[in-house]
């Protein structure tokens, strides 16, 4: 039988003072190490988003919204009209096969060709802006003639695009619980109607989600459009080739080197639409992604 | 099941068709556009430093079976060394930092607030890059040039790269800084979902064990979430290699130099596709144009590598985070 030697609690060892002090010490050290990282991170995108704001509300008024650039001066009338319309046309063109990609992925994920298009897409988000709008250069405006154009810009938006849609369409439609699909095919409805009346319905907040990011993607884009869109002065004159069109973020890039005040206060008002653009399609995203969760 | 021509299956399949195909497109459009560029320049390419377009006037000369300018010579070294450079600058200082936000964000704020701030920081990822690049030219380049470098050539002088001359403020250490602050939310934010995500237990556990919080977060979660963390790193690597504007605005846009110090004007792969495509279009022969898309290729070749790296650990990890770029 065993004999104790003396109280239990004598058994355990004791830390030393000295090793409790460290660890006190580390663990300060370490919370205060990550508090620090966030405030880097944080104070980093105030710093940015202060520039932008107080500038640009400096710079911003009714002319710069109501008329078109001139020179380095004028307004940003067409190049709005423009970051618009050519998120527009990038969305258009890859919401239906980004889409229905989603769609093969995450309802007939036995498909032949769901490893492809899976890795595919993973690799495509991948490709640098720049890459896509160089290729847009060489094919469409060089190739095949269009020039700086509406089509050209919107093509190379809509490649960009394409792998997010097909991601956040997958994933919010395999957030769809498995039993409303059993139940929907139990009730002897075709696999197509279950899916285009019950599945992607319930799917629908996380799929209009990914369409808003895809599409403030499109509007912050510049180096795709480059080479594809070209810039104007001028309004659209609704013409899809031939007819090169102005968009806000390359009145950022081309006006704040420019040595005008004028031209500067542009680049600065153009940067505040922008962020105000792509914050707000944030905002209502998220909004719409909520909703869910309340009904 | 049914499945004839105009079921849903075949009618997803052949319109999600075009996703592999726009990939596919592309890369052969890039190797086949680049291949008489890729016959000339050789392996010089990426080993050679020295970008020039020959005697803009000369009559074209027959060089490795291909036309090109008398003269002409490309040589992309210091593209590489620039862009990857730049890249490890950024990422060594954004892992740190974003994965210690992460851990902040997921442990020491209250669950109240978290939702917002975190929703804040990806909204910060969307912030366009070309704003970025605005507040680098305008702001952080002025800032650095005259305050930062000085004092960190007066300071740091005794480590050989961190030598004056500091120049303007554009260079290296300022598209560091810049894509830093690009790639720092990715990292957070799919570290700190991936941190919350921990089973209760872990935590409890490692609490009950007598681990402080701080220890339980050191010691137990992190090391269980590391793949996520190796993971976005990669994306963030991705993204920081291809980034175009803002590196285009604060770089200082060199030209066939390498970086002497950490202070030097560089210029990226992508950056360069913008500065010098106007230029080269002003080539007769094409070559200079060829010569891009060869750049490209490079470009894309190295960004797929690691975008494929990225998504086969993530995928291990059994989760699939939406980058929002």
């Amino acid at each position: 039988m065993a004999t104790f030697i003396g109280e239990p609690a004598a058994l355990i060892a004791q830390p030393s003072r000295a090793r409790v002090l460290q660890r006190g010490l580390l663990n300060y050290l370490g919370w205060g190490l990550c508090a620090l990282s966030f405030l880097l991170l944080g104070g980093g995108m105030v710093w940015i988003l202060v520039t932008v704001f107080l500038r640009g509300i400096g710079a911003l008024s009714f002319t710069v919204l109501t008329h078109i650039t001139q020179g380095v001066g004028g307004g940003l009338l067409n190049a709005i009209e423009g970051t618009v319309l050519l998120a527009f046309g990038g969305i258009l063109l890859s919401a239906p096969p980004g889409i229905a990609a989603g769609i093969y992925l995450s309802e007939f994920d036995d498909g032949l060709l769901v490893p492809i298009i899976r890795f595919f897409s993973d690799v495509l988000v991948g490709v640098p802006s720049i890459v896509i709008g160089y290729i847009g250069y060489v094919t469409l405006v060089a190739w095949l003639g269009w020039g700086f154009s509406v089509a050209a810009g919107s093509i190379a938006l809509a490649i960009i695009c394409l792998p997010y849609i097909t991601r956040t369409t997958e994933l919010a439609l395999r957030q769809v619980p498995r039993t409303l699909r059993e139940a929907g095919l139990a009730l002897g409805i075709t696999e197509g109607r279950v899916i285009l009346h019950i599945t992607v319905p319930m799917a629908m907040p996380g799929m209009v989600t990914g369409v808003l990011l895809a599409f403030a993607i499109s509007m912050g884009e510049t180096a795709p459009l480059l080479y594809t869109a070209g810039w104007s002065n001028y309004l659209w004159d609704g013409r899809f080739t031939h007819s090169p069109i102005g968009y806000l973020t390359y009145a950022i890039w081309a006006f704040i080197t420019e040595p005008f005040s004028s031209a500067h206060a542009l680049a600065y008002a153009a940067a505040l639409l922008i962020t105000l653009f792509v914050l707000i399609v944030g905002v209502i995203s998220r909004i719409v992604l909520e909703s869910r969760r309340v009904s | 099941m049914k499945s004839g021509i105009f079921s849903l299956r075949t009618l997803t399949a052949l319109l999600g068709g075009i996703v592999p195909l726009s990939l596919f497109g592309i890369v052969t459009f890039l190797v086949v556009y680049s291949w008489p560029a890729v016959r000339f320049n050789g392996l010089g390419f990426i080993t050679q430093n020295g970008w020039s377009l020959g005697r803009q006037y000369g009559t074209p000369v027959m060089v490795h079976g291909q036309m090109v300018l008398p003269g002409a010579h490309y040589g992309i070294l210091f593209l590489i060394a620039g862009t990857l450079l730049s890249t490890a600058i950024a990422l060594a200082i954004a892992i740190p930092l974003g994965v210690g936000a992460a851990m902040f964000l997921a442990e020491a704020v209250s669950a109240a607030a978290r939702p917002w701030i975190s929703f804040f920081v990806e909204l910060l990822a969307a912030i366009p890059s070309v704003v970025f690049g605005l507040w680098g030219y305008a702001v952080v380049i002025p800032f650095l040039g005259r305050h930062l470098f000085p004092f960190m050539a007066h300071w740091l002088g005794f480590i050989p790269f961190f030598r004056g001359p500091t120049g303007s403020g554009y260079g290296l250490l300022t598209s560091g800084f810049v894509l830093t602050l690009m790639i720092v939310p990715l990292i957070t934010s799919t570290v700190r979902d991936a941190l919350v995500s921990q089973p209760a237990g872990f935590r409890e556990g490692s609490l009950a064990l007598g681990a402080t919080r701080f220890e339980a977060l050191w010691g137990v979660l992190l090391p269980n979430v590391r793949r996520v963390v190796i993971g976005s790193s990669i994306l963030a690597t991705g993204r920081a290699l291809g980034e175009t504007m803002a590196v285009l605005m604060v770089s200082g846009n060199a030209l066939n130099y390498l970086p002497s110090n950490i202070y030097t004007p560089i210029s990226t792969m992508a950056a360069f596709i913008v500065s010098q495509l106007d230029s080269a279009m002003e080539d007769p022969t094409g070559m200079s144009v060829r010569s891009l898309a060869e750049v490209a290729l490079v470009l894309c070749v190295i960004s797929v590598i690691v975008n494929g790296l990225a998504s086969l650990l993530i995928f291990y990890q059994g989760r699939r985070k939406v980058a929002f770029v």
